[in-house]
């Protein structure tokens, strides 16, 4: 299990084919307390860059672009009655879709933990 | 931030509360502080927020004559409301309008003594006071204060806290204005804001803003809160944002704002018409009009944003407006919106769609507000 990092402040742990993709405890922090989140339904196909998800804050909605290219196989229910949940554990509990990933190779170009941190220093 | 940007005599404490700090209309403000904005909202809506609106324009208008009856005689060459019946110590909302009916800004008029205390939006003070200067210049002297404060505590504990502070406030209905000091600062309130609760908007010499604000803040039931707060209080009170439900392509009849026309303004009252555009507004007051301001309430839990289309079917085929402002509405627990929708379709509880990434969510108008006003009467 390796965890990955994007520029645009996603996270992906990725188990086997599967990465399970959430936002990170910065940027939770800079959007401040959520109000709805959604995914694209289970099947959608997307290419690294395309919208997979929406996050909505009091004041905005911000997209949640795939980090990979891939096919989404899930979305946390939990965030439907409690979009929150992604404020108070944006790394675990919080976790916002799952993608198949299409395109392993991908996942070379994106961050560790380290250059991640150096990013938003 | 850029060096253009101005600050308002509370910045360093902003800064001390954690305050997010955003550019808005040519100003650095707070968007949020540490709470967060859902808290901020909730804890005005619960006990008392408190405000910077320093970034709003404050000005004075007095005629030359000395008499304020002509100072209000002349603003209602540029406004649709009844400024001569204004009572001391007592405001009134209005707008000015355009030859076209359109709204320029919308403002408080308050009357004390001999004078006119105008506030107007921050993003249209110069223009509104050029605006005025120009047109009742021989009339008038408009002076400008730009050396002045405003301060807002809103919420239902704002009365008990200000009659700590300044007990003569406690004599104070909503929309009165009065003169009195808080921590020895002399302060001009008026009982008004822009939440839906009760509360109060206090103007005081920029020198003595600390010292309000403090204490204030010094009493447990008051917090700060910025903009962001602001926003989604004002969406649920059903309270226009300038520039975005109303302006210049929008009439006070169109906005639903009618009700700021007092009959001595319309037709058959004693002073009809005389603003820029009255033939336009009255006839519509009297005519009706093809699109109307509405509240709009959303299915589900995402919020739909300002510039969304507004179908009356749910495959997108017959559009019939346009939402204006949306947001979570944190108290009222789910989506709000305000927009403009056919005559035909503004009847509360008319069903419509509201587009969304590509989806048409089910919607209701609603009676504006959301939530249920707190005001003192």
């Amino acid at each position: 299990m390796t965890v990955y990092y994007t520029k645009e402040h996603e996270w992906l742990r990725v188990e086997g084919d599967v990465a399970v993709v959430g936002i990170t405890a910065h940027a939770a922090e800079e959007l401040g307390e959520l109000v709805f989140v959604e995914a694209k339904d289970e099947g959608t196909e997307v290419a690294q860059g395309d919208s997979a998800a929406v996050v909505e804050s009091v004041k905005a909605a911000s997209d949640i672009y795939a980090p990979v290219s891939g096919t989404v196989v899930g979305f946390n229910a939990a965030l439907s009655d409690d979009p929150s949940l992604v404020n108070r554990d944006p790394e675990a509990e919080g976790w916002i879709l799952k993608l198949r990933v299409a395109d392993a190779g991908q996942l070379a170009g994106l961050l560790d933990a380290d250059a991640y941190a150096a990013q938003i220093a | 931030m850029s060096d253009s940007l101005q600050r308002t005599p509370l910045y360093d404490l902003h800064l001390s509360l954690g305050g997010r700090m955003v550019p808005f209309a040519g100003y650095e403000m707070p968007v949020q502080y540490r709470a967060g904005v859902m808290a901020e909202h909730q804890h005005t809506r619960d006990a008392a927020g408190l405000f910077d609106v320093s970034h709003m324009g404050q000005a004075h208008l007095r005629a030359r004559s000395g008499r304020v009856e002509d100072a209000a005689l002349a603003l209602e060459r540029l406004v649709p409301a009844d400024i001569l019946s204004l009572k001391t110590g007592r405001q009134r909302y209005t707008q000015l309008t355009d030859g076209k009916g359109g709204i320029l800004d919308d403002l408080m008029v308050s009357r004390l003594g001999d004078t006119l205390i105008l506030v107007v939006n921050a993003a249209c003070k110069d223009a509104d006071l050029a605006h005025i200067a120009a047109a009742l210049g021989e009339d008038c002297i408009v002076e400008p204060l730009p050396d002045r404060a405003l301060i807002a505590v809103q919420g239902p504990q704002a009365g008990a806290v200000l009659a700590r502070l300044a007990p003569s406030s406690a004599d104070m209905r909503f929309m009165d204005v009065a003169e009195f000091e808080v921590a020895g600062v002399p302060c001009v309130a008026s009982r008004s804001g822009y939440t839906g609760e009760d509360g109060f908007e206090l103007g005081m010499a920029a020198d003595g803003a600390v010292r309000v604000a403090e204490a204030l803040l010094a009493e447990p039931e008051v917090a700060p809160a910025g903009l962001g707060a602001r926003d989604s209080l004002r969406l649920e009170a059903g309270l226009c944002l300038y520039g975005s439900d109303i302006d210049r392509e929008t009439t006070p009849v169109e906005g639903a704002l009618e009700w700021s026309i007092q009959k001595s303004r319309r037709t058959g009252g004693a002073r009809v018409g005389g603003f820029p555009g009255a033939d336009i507004i009255l006839e519509q007051i009297e005519g009706g009009v093809s699109r109307r301001r509405v509240g709009i309430a959303v299915e589900g839990r995402a919020p739909v944003r300002g510039g969304a289309r507004l179908f009356a079917d749910d495959a997108g085929t017959k559009p019939v407006g346009h939402v204006t402002s949306g947001a979570f509405g944190p108290t009222f627990g789910g989506p709000v919106a305000m927009g403009y929708v056919e005559t035909a379709f503004a009847a509360t509880g008319t069903p419509l769609f509201a587009e969304l990434r590509g989806r048409y969510l089910p919607a209701t108008v609603a009676a504006l507000p959301f939530v249920a006003p707190g005001f003192k009467r």
